[in-house]
């Protein structure tokens, strides 16, 4: 069932240490009951894409909230907050999961909710989504779209990015999708088959979805690493999954 | 960031932005999905102030290949200006070599 009719607004939430930060939220028309997503953005920030994405599923009957991660960088065009956090060496892992853990609890103090959040990220956004879903067991679902950093080194650890998140495969507390591109080189299709290794070893319920014929950045419909095939594709196995899982 | 392929150097110089020149504190060069060349990846350049709001930035994307030739270029520049520097160093230490001792001079004036 689709809802053409919804509302949008920007909104404060609290977000880690209780810092209010912003967020979109996009909420279909009716009573409901419905599931709420959680949209996770990347690196390229809070942007028009992750505004549109967060409607996309108010359409097909969520409440959708993406908060801004990179709000205490300071305000302007998306691209220029992006580029600050890449120059500040991104935003700590602990800040994200404490800005989405408030992002989590608004969803599940609105009216109409049923019960169920689904966490949604791509890129940096995927990794964060999965981090997420490792460290807190408040979501019910979680979808890590083509996931870059999941394996790390160890010398590409700091003090933001202490864990490689594949070392928390074993506290994951929800069923995971992936969807990934065989071109891709972050995740590189070797990196992928380490994740799902590590799924596996744990008993974790997981779908991981691998594609011929593209790499990164599979559903970016404005740059040229969008695939029309694998992105319809991808986008059906996204609904079906949350239709699966946060369905009451 | 899905890539680790981000290398930031201390800068000190002046970038523009619009109309606005603004100083500078880091150069960010990376490796990254392209935001507005079509391309899939690109070699992105940030000339940044950390202290300054976020648009005060200077920004590039450009091929691998358009990135080799500026390092080229670049590092023919960087090599010449050091010449250029060596000899005017060399020349005013000629100069000041050359140049009377400030008492000696002082004594010829009395």
């Amino acid at each position: 069932m689709t809802y053409r009719g919804m509302t949008v607004e920007e909104i404060k939430i609290a977000g880690d240490k209780g810092t209010p930060i912003s967020a979109y939220v996009a909420r279909p028309s009716g009573p409901g009951p419905f599931p709420g997503v959680v949209l996770i953005h990347h690196l390229p920030a809070w942007s028009e894409l992750y505004c549109e994405m967060t409607r996309k599923f108010a359409h097909h009957g969520y409440i959708a909230i993406c908060a801004n991660l990179y709000e205490r960088v300071g305000q302007g065009n998306p691209d220029d907050i992006g580029a600050k956090v890449r120059a500040e060496g991104g935003v700590p892992d602990a800040q994200v999961i404490g800005d989405t853990e408030g992002a989590v609890k608004w969803m599940r103090a609105q009216p109409g909710h049923n019960g169920k959040v689904g966490v949604f990220g791509s890129c940096s956004g995927g990794r964060h989504a999965f981090l997420y879903a490792c460290h807190k067991k408040d979501v019910d679902a979680c979808v890590e779209l083509w996931g870059g950093r999941v394996v790390m080194a160890k010398e590409e650890l700091n003090a933001k990015t202490p864990t490689s998140p594949i070392e928390l495969t074993k506290t994951l507390s929800c069923p995971l999708l992936g969807i990934f591109g065989n071109e891709d080189r972050a995740p590189s299709p070797e990196q992928v088959n380490q994740h799902e290794a590590e799924l596996k070893k744990h008993g974790k319920a997981h779908e991981f979805y691998r594609y011929d014929g593209a790499g990164h950045g599979i559903f970016y419909y404005h740059r040229p690493m969008y695939r029309v095939e694998q992105a319809l594709d991808g986008w059906n196995k996204v609904f079906a999954f949350f239709g699966k899982h946060l369905a009451r | 960031m899905c890539t680790s392929i981000v290398e930031i150097a201390p800068a000190s110089g002046m970038a523009k932005r619009e109309d606005e020149w603004f100083p500078l504190t880091h150069s960010v060069v990376a490796y990254d999905h392209a935001r507005h060349a079509l391309l899939y990846d690109a070699i992105t350049i940030d000339f940044v102030n950390s202290g300054l709001p976020p648009g005060a930035r200077a920004a590039v994307e450009l091929t691998l290949e358009s990135a080799k030739a500026l390092a080229a270029a670049l590092a023919k520049a960087i090599a010449e200006a050091e010449i250029e520097e060596d000899e005017r160093a060399q020349g005013l230490e000629r100069t000041r070599r050359a140049a009377p001792a400030p008492e000696a001079a002082a004594l010829v004036a009395a």
